[in-house]
């Protein structure tokens, strides 16, 4: 038995006791009851549907939503501390997976969705028996978020859905997708946004020119709805990846989410979060590679002496020690700031950017540091090499991040 | 059905202990829930949720016991109970028993639930004494269990396998780990803790005035492990091994 329940050390002043007594209770959860499955779920490249109930019922997939739709009634940083921990998983796949579910897919339901949407959506999303994924990336979209091209028309009381989306996390499984289609009917109208910024930087606070994106909650049970393909990866084997076509998909009235034309705000307010949310879960990450490379560092003998004895080793590990705090500092002043009510954009970028730099540096050391062994795939840090290398690409790519600190600087 | 499960805050098991004198040093090493009580809250929590009722936890330790009771209560538990007593450091399993016992009088209860034993002092002996004190049965080493009408039913672990035991509430249940599947705190359960009463409560609030009738003289280290037998193969190491282990009635 494994129990231990310390009495909270505080990692920083941003957390408060009971976020530290969270992190203990989720990091025994997630060692003992899924950390054990990760080479099998890797291997077989797919993990099993309890593991969205089992997270449910421990809360994960609901830590910030109100406890009157069966969430935790806690605050971002509750959702924070997951994050971080979830990179014990051992399968960055899993973490992915559930964080699509709860921090992309359904914020915007708990936002702007009717009551009969959040009974049926947001509901059993939170306990973990319906399955969600997030649509917005197309073949010709991606960090140009303005360019999607499926759209929904209306058609009487119905509306109708045609388009490809591409790199859809749980879109093999879904249940259901929170989905973006144009419903303007016109061209593509102003792809760039206020600031001269692209799609994925927008703030939504100030006004723009992205009218004619709406929100969808579409049944994948739906006719016309077809996973066209389970994508290969470098990494993240246990997730699902899908290509998902969608050809004459007729929906009712009331799966527009929110208002009609405003999808494009509503869905990237709430990618703030989770984009902050993928950082904190790399700079843990990188921690826990760094872990096991110091301890390897110090066990290893080559030449008469521990391998860590050597400056070459043991100064870039002072490195990485160094990068990876200054990373997750970024990660908790931009949490810290979101947290009081602010939209720090800036920070966050800068966090994410930082955050994903970092885990990949560290990623690269870490392998230096393990040497042939690294190279080995039934050994763990290669798993966590692959996999740390999305958080430059997925959520806004490093360039994208980039463009908007340059922005948001004035530039 | 009011149920009231014991519990203990114990030093870290997974870490080495350290000893002052003959007792453990208790600020040296991280101070946990005992695992063992997991399976005992988790068994109350089960009974109270299938049968209405509440849990209340109870434990005597120091004011730093604290932190383990709201472990329990962060589980789900609806109440707490804290004997806290200077003069109460160093009870033997008598004195424990007749203060957890006094605790659980004060109360109607249905159940008392106990681990088997508890990781420090491991006596085992407290929940049968606190079941002659309260003068009910006791239904001990539980692998499963059933309340049904006012009968407890477990399935008694035992070497050969488990045996059938009934008895009528009120009564003290021990569980073994293993009974259960111990929840693991949520936010929500965490947040609810703090907020939960606990009542403090000294010896002389029980109208006790109890002390040790037994004292631990000495304290050894088991024996460290003989070094083994070395045979060098020189053709016959097989058959060596196998009279090594017959003789050792391995084989």
């Amino acid at each position: 038995m494994t129990t231990t329940e310390a009495a909270p050390e505080i990692r920083s002043s941003i957390f408060s006791p009971e976020h530290e007594v969270l992190r203990a209770s989720a990091r025994a959860f997630i060692e003992r009851e899924l950390a054990p499955h990760a080479d099998e779920w890797e291997e077989a490249g797919d993990f099993p549907d309890w593991v969205f109930e089992r997270a449910g019922a421990q809360g994960f997939l609901g830590l910030s939503y109100p406890e009157e739709y069966g969430g935790q009634g806690g605050d971002y940083l509750s959702s924070l501390v997951l994050k971080e921990e979830m990179a014990r998983c051992g399968s960055g796949s899993v973490g992915m997976a559930l964080a699509v579910q709860s921090d992309m897919a359904t914020p915007p339901i708990l936002k702007y969705g009717t009551e009969e949407q959040k009974q049926r959506y947001l509901v059993p999303a939170i306990k973990g028996t319906r399955i969600a994924c997030l649509a917005i990336t197309e073949p010709e979209a991606g960090s140009d978020v303005a360019n999607v091209q499926t759209t929904a028309v209306r058609d009487g009381s119905e509306w109708v859905i045609n388009g490809r989306k591409i790199f859809i996390t749980n879109g093999c499984r879904a249940h259901f997708c929170t989905l973006v289609a144009r419903t303007d009917r016109g061209s593509i109208d102003d792809a760039v946004g206020p600031e001269g910024v692209k799609a994925s930087s927008i703030n939504p606070r100030k006004p723009s020119g992205y009218q004619g994106f709406s929100l969808f909650l579409v049944d994948t049970d739906t006719p016309g709805w077809q996973v066209a393909k389970r994508l290969k990866k470098l990494g993240m084997h246990a997730s699902d990846t899908a290509e998902i076509v969608i050809e004459d998909c007729r929906v009712p009235a009331n799966a527009l989410l929110g208002e009609e034309g405003k999808g494009f705000y509503q869905i990237m307010w709430e990618l703030q979060g989770e984009r902050l949310a993928g950082a904190a879960g790399s700079v843990s990450g990188a921690q826990l590679m760094f872990d096991r490379a110091l301890e390897y560092a110090k066990e290893r003998h080559a030449f008469g002496k521990p391998i860590g004895a050597n400056q070459a080793i043991s100064h870039r590990l002072a490195e990485m020690a160094t990068e990876i705090e200054a990373a997750r500092q970024l990660v908790y002043d931009a949490a810290w700031r979101l947290t009081k009510g602010e939209y720090p954009v800036k920070e966050i970028s800068m966090a994410k950017l930082y955050g994903g730099l970092v885990a990949c540096r560290v990623a690269n050391h870490a392998m230096q540091v393990f040497g042939g062994a690294s190279y080995l795939m039934d050994v763990p840090i290669q798993r966590a090499w692959r996999d740390a290398r999305l958080i430059r690409i997925g959520g806004g790519a490093d360039e994208i991040m980039r463009e908007i600190i340059a922005k948001t600087s004035g530039l | 059905m009011n149920i009231t499960v014991c519990i203990k805050q114990v030093p870290d098991p997974n870490q080495p202990y350290k000893l002052s004198g003959t007792r453990l040093d208790r600020e040296a090493v991280q101070p946990v829930l005992d695992p063992g009580d997991e399976f005992g809250v988790e068994a109350g929590l089960k009974l109270a949720e299938a049968h209405g009722g509440e849990v209340t936890v109870l434990s005597m330790g120091p004011a730093k016991a604290m932190e383990a009771m709201r472990r329990a209560l962060s589980m789900g538990a609806h109440k707490g109970i804290l004997v806290s007593d200077e003069a109460l450091a160093g009870a033997d399993a008598q004195a424990t028993a007749q203060v957890l016992a006094a605790a659980i009088k004060r109360n109607p209860f249905d159940l008392v639930i106990a681990g088997t034993e508890s990781a420090d002092g491991s006596t085992g002996a407290v929940p049968a004494m606190i079941a002659e004190l309260l003068g009910v049965p006791q239904a001990t080493f539980a692998k499963q269990l059933e309340v049904k009408e006012g009968t407890l039913t477990i399935h008694r672990q035992t070497q050969e396998g488990y045996d059938v035991v009934e008895c009528a509430l009120p009564a003290v249940l021990t569980v073994t780990s293993g009974v259960n599947e111990p929840r693991y705190p949520t936010f929500k359960g965490i947040m609810q803790a703090k907020n939960k009463p606990v009542e403090q409560l000294s010896a002389a609030d029980l109208g006790l005035s109890v002390a040790a009738s037994q004292q631990v003289a000495a304290v050894n280290p088991a024996p460290a492990r003989g070094q083994g037998e070395i045979f060098e193969d020189d053709g016959t190491g097989a058959a060596r091994i196998a009279d090594f282990l017959k003789n050792a009635k391995v084989i």
